[in-house]
């Protein structure tokens, strides 16, 4: 693949990852702020490809842009009377000051370090990531299944109602 | 060519903009946003990682980064059944307002 077309690509996603992301924080609006967090995923998932993890890119688009986008409007949605907008905190000033205290702190880091350099070339990635989940990380992938099953119940669990609440649903209908 | 300073360096800034999100919002769904965002900046850290250091295993990061995927999924479902939850005793998710712990 052309080198500086990649390049370019990958500054395009930057800016358009760090610029929906700032929207995030921007708009009122919570339905809004999760639209632009999609794009914002999807920015990151194009971040992915020009890394060359076009598995893991699949992955966010699926999860982060498909599922979680999806989980957080339903929960917009499912508490209708709190309050969506983003009301004005008294203290937006200094937490915005140590972000960017944060911000220019890891940058400074990043760019100061004297990092071991390599480009390294992958083949096929997904087949790399199944070779290593099934050799070197058999029990973390096997602990993240379990987590995903509790997650799943306990998630369930908490959003059933009472037997008092259902009894008193059915008593109204 | 895309050096590793580049990649982190927007890592970076993505982190302070989840930490500014997670912080400023009062409704806890935005609060979830920015955790997302900031473990979104933690995965483009590890793929950069993955792809422009020297390893001698560099899939290694995107495995990580898969990791990191799933216990945000597992994350965001608790956290957002939390929220319907707590919305249904409370009829708020303001988490300024939801100070019952609090002595």
């Amino acid at each position: 693949m052309d080198d500086t077309a990649v390049v370019i690509a990958f500054w395009v996603m930057a800016v358009l990852t760090l610029v929906s992301a700032l929207m995030v924080a921007m708009v009122h609006d919570l339905i809004h702020a999760v639209l632009f967090l999609i794009l914002s995923f999807v920015g990151v998932a194009g971040l992915y490809v020009t890394l060359s993890a076009d598995f893991v890119a699949v992955v966010q688009v699926l999860i982060y842009a498909g599922a979680i986008s999806v989980l957080m409007l339903f929960s917009i949605l499912l508490t209708p009377r709190s309050a969506r907008d983003n009301a004005a905190v008294s203290y937006a000033a200094p937490i915005a000051s140590l972000a960017i205290l944060v911000g220019i702190v890891l940058s400074y880091a990043a760019v100061e370090t004297n990092w071991a350099k390599s480009t390294n070339e992958f083949g096929s990635t997904a087949r790399e990531i199944g070779n290593a989940l099934l050799d070197p990380y058999v029990l973390p992938f096997e602990v993240a299944s379990i987590l995903l099953v509790v997650a799943m119940i306990g998630a369930i669990i908490l959003v059933r109602p009472t037997e008092e609440a259902a009894q008193a649903d059915g008593d109204q209908a | 060519m895309i050096e590793i300073e580049h990649v982190l360096v927007v890592g970076g800034i993505l982190f302070s903009i989840g930490l500014f999100v997670a912080l400023s919002r009062r409704n806890a769904v935005g609060v979830l946003m920015g955790i997302e965002l900031m473990l979104n900046s933690v995965n483009v850290n590890l793929i950069g990682f993955a792809k422009l250091s020297e390893s001698p295993t560099p899939i290694t990061g995107q495995v990580f980064a898969v990791f990191v995927i799933t216990v945000a999924a597992a994350e965001a479902a608790v956290a957002l059944a939390l929220a319907v939850s707590v919305y249904r005793y409370r009829q708020s998710i303001d988490v300024d307002r939801l100070d019952l712990l609090k002595w």
